[in-house]
């Protein structure tokens, strides 16, 4: 039984290492961008979520009404002033800028909120949890975590193959040049892009706040997860995605229940298997 | 591109360099300390103002200016007034960065005496290059095994250059013995240990905790290692809960254990003690975490309680803590009585050494130093190992009191000196 809690745990952990990692996978696939401050970003959107909910003294889930098109908005801002400028054949530009952006980010947090550790305070939902068979507890947090991955894998998907605005993002991701000759603005659509990206962010940033504590240096430690499931998944793949954190976080969980130093191990140890196996991840989308 | 000839042969601007250092030299070294009229010591001192460790170096800003208040008229060594520099660099939390900074001020300003503080990342790397450059060097806020063990220190031969106060892995499991020593409570602890210095310290089989703990009649149930910066502790609780363990101890990073303690409560495990070390240190930290913060305990190496005083200035602990809540609006924290224990340690090292100009003369005076500072005696003659030298540790609990959180002292057998604040109350 102890096992079969560890999987079920893992695939509620997959959830969040899938919101991490949705919007990573979304500009990637869109302008082959890898987004090094990504980690940073959405701890950027945790303390946003923390100041509105100090400053309107509102539910931390309310505060996603403001914080995720804040976030949108700077998402666009930072394409169209600053990323644009550094996409081209050359892919080290764009990747120094985010990695410049990324300690650019935790330091002026660190001079606005200080080191302390910040945590949302979402009330009795934190510790509530729905008991199903067998002495097995899910946490009601954790479960709404995974529902919004999935809504938001859903959404994202549905955006992407069934709007407009999707039929743009692919055209500009197939070939750039003959999206901006039938009248696509490229430099438009990235900007939509990242975001719709920093949109994702700005969810899995006041998640974070309410699931565990944060501070300004914790960013980049949330990352490596993220790029994880974005490449076992297939790079591109938004469901793939949470394929692939599903992995991961089964994984990990397996490998803690055997011994916990196995438990990042683990997740490694699997990413670095489909790597091996496949290369482009389990379900690819791009070629080439 | 090929080097010219023309490049080996001395240009003018080069001549007229070399001659004029050589004309400047006399001039210039009529400068050295012994000769000037006011004479510089020159300390470096190393903490991780920036990264996740910024937390234990944020009353920096505030202590240094203090210390440099006092230390503005000089002070007075062999009947000489001697002004004091204190040149702070930051490690970025980060022990590589540490050495950096720590060779820079010893190669680059040449400082006189090198001090640092908080973590083993901050203390070890920094006492390491003391060492190899020969630079006196005094660290505090880092339990001693990790500082002793951790630079592969042997207690019959130690270290030259470098000395350390603090307190030890034996001081925090006395100090949680008494603690947990409750009849409410049985004797079943869980231990959760990160993969990290302390964590494999406090964890170790001989040295750590669980050989005392197994002699005081508890039993451990300890899973392992985990990784830093974890994401999902199920297998531990899981363990916990079939061992009924009602104690829960640890050292941990906020983060980690924020999400430890969400976790037990979502998946049904309520210990009545739970006793972490490091995560728990900070007051931000049991705000942050809300009511489930009210309870929980951990070490107390400092409180505006402790009775002690300042050699420097006077002032008893709670004017210094009171001095810093003022003037920032933010609780008082820990490390500040630390840091300033570690000047006052280097202001009688300064005044009381034979010769400024000489490292040996200020090793000699470090090694006799005998003073009562903010948090207790320093003496290196009456330490466990040479090279280190113990302030007094007990235990207590975050009590909710009004809006805020009051860190109380519990438990005090292994040091009476320091008062009982208010009784344990379980979780």
């Amino acid at each position: 039984m102890e096992w079969v809690n560890s999987i079920v745990q893992g695939v509620l952990l997959g959830g969040l290492y899938a919101l991490f990692a949705a919007g990573l996978s979304l500009i990637f696939g869109v302008m082959r961008l890898v987004n090094i401050a990504h980690g940073d970003l959405i701890v950027l959107a945790a303390y946003l979520g923390l100041t509105t909910t100090i400053a309107l003294g509102v539910h931390p889930l309310a505060s996603l009404m403001i914080v995720v098109p804040a976030m949108a908005a700077i998402g666009y801002v930072l394409q169209r002033g600053v990323l644009n400028r550094t996409l081209g054949d050359d892919i080290l530009p764009p990747l120094l800028v985010t990695f410049g952006l990324s300690v650019i980010i935790q330091n002026g947090l660190l001079e606005v909120y200080t080191a302390d550790s910040q945590k949302m305070n979402a009330g009795a939902i934190e510790t509530a949890s729905l008991e199903v068979a067998g002495g097995i507890s899910l946490g009601v947090l954790p479960l709404i975590m995974f529902a919004t991955a999935v809504a938001v894998i859903a959404g994202l998907q549905l955006v992407f193959y069934r709007t407009a605005l999707g039929r743009a993002f692919r055209a500009t991701s197939d070939n750039q040049d003959i999206a901006q000759l039938m009248g696509l603005n490229k430099a438009h659509v990235f900007g939509l892009a990242m975001a719709l990206s920093l949109a994702v962010v700005g969810i899995a940033g006041v998640f974070l706040g309410i699931r565990t504590s944060f501070d300004p240096a914790i960013g980049p430690g949330r990352l490596i997860f993220g790029f994880e499931a974005v490449i076992i998944g297939g790079l591109g793949n938004l469901w793939g995605t949470l394929a692939g954190g599903i992995i991961l976080g089964v994984s990990q969980n397996i490998g803690a229940q055997i011994h916990p130093g196995w438990q990042t191990l683990a997740g490694h140890l699997a990413f670095l298997f489909v790597l091996a196996v496949r290369p482009r991840g389990l379900f690819p989308r791009i070629e080439g | 591109m090929t080097k010219s000839a023309a490049s080996n042969r001395p240009t003018r601007r080069a001549f007229l360099t070399g001659v004029s250092a050589t004309l400047a030299a006399p001039a210039i070294m009529r400068h050295t300390r012994a000769y000037a009229q006011n004479p510089v010591v020159k300390v470096g001192h190393v903490s991780p103002r920036t990264g996740p460790l910024a937390g234990f170096a944020e009353a920096d800003e505030h202590v240094l200016g203090a210390i440099e208040a006092i230390f503005a008229d000089g002070l007075e060594n062999n009947g000489k007034s001697y002004g004091v520099e204190i040149i702070s660099k930051d490690s970025q939390s980060n022990p590589n960065r540490a050495a950096e900074v720590a060779a820079d001020l010893i190669l680059g300003e040449e400082v006189d005496i090198i001090v640092a503080a908080s973590t083993p990342d901050t203390t070890n790397p920094v006492a390491d290059q003391a060492e190899v450059n020969e630079v006196p060097c005094i660290t505090t806020d880092c339990p001693w095994q990790p500082y002793f063990f951790g630079r592969a220190g042997d207690p019959a031969v130690g270290f030259d250059y470098t000395y350390h106060f603090f307190w030890g892995l034996e001081d925090v499991i006395a100090a949680f013995l008494d603690l947990w020593d409750h009849p409410g409570v049985s004797k079943a602890i869980g231990g959760i240990f990160p993969n990290d210095a302390d964590g494999n310290a406090w964890g170790d089989p001989e040295l750590g905790l669980p050989k005392p703990l197994a002699g005081a009649g508890f039993t451990l149930t300890d899973p392992g290692r985990y990784q830093p910066l974890n994401d999902d502790f199920t297998s531990q609780i899981s363990a916990f809960k079939q061992a009924e363990c009602e104690i829960v101890t640890g050292n941990m990073i906020p983060p980690d254990f924020a999400t430890f303690w969400s976790q037990c409560a979502q998946q049904g495990f309520n210990p009545k003690i739970v006793t972490i070390g490091k995560a728990l240190l900070f007051p931000s930290v049991i705000e942050s975490l809300g009511d489930r913060g009210d309870g929980l305990t951990t070490e107390i190496w400092w409180t505006p309680n402790h009775p002690f005083s300042s050699s420097l200035t006077g002032e008893s602990s709670k004017a210094l803590a009171d001095g810093y809540v003022a003037a920032t609006g933010r609780p008082w924290t820990q490390p500040i009585g630390f840091k300033h224990a570690l000047f006052e340690v280097t202001a009688d090292v300064i005044r009381r050494a034979a010769d400024l100009d000489d490292p040996a003369a200020i090793l000699d005076a470090i090694r006799t130093t005998d003073i009562q500072t903010i948090v207790g005696g320093v003496n290196w003659a009456a330490g466990p190992v040479k090279n280190v030298t113990k302030t007094p540790l007990v235990a207590g609990q975050w009590q909710k009191t009004g809006d805020g959180f009051d860190l109380v002292v519990t438990s005090n057998a292994p040091a009476p000196e320091i008062a009982i604040g208010g009784e344990l109350k379980l979780l």
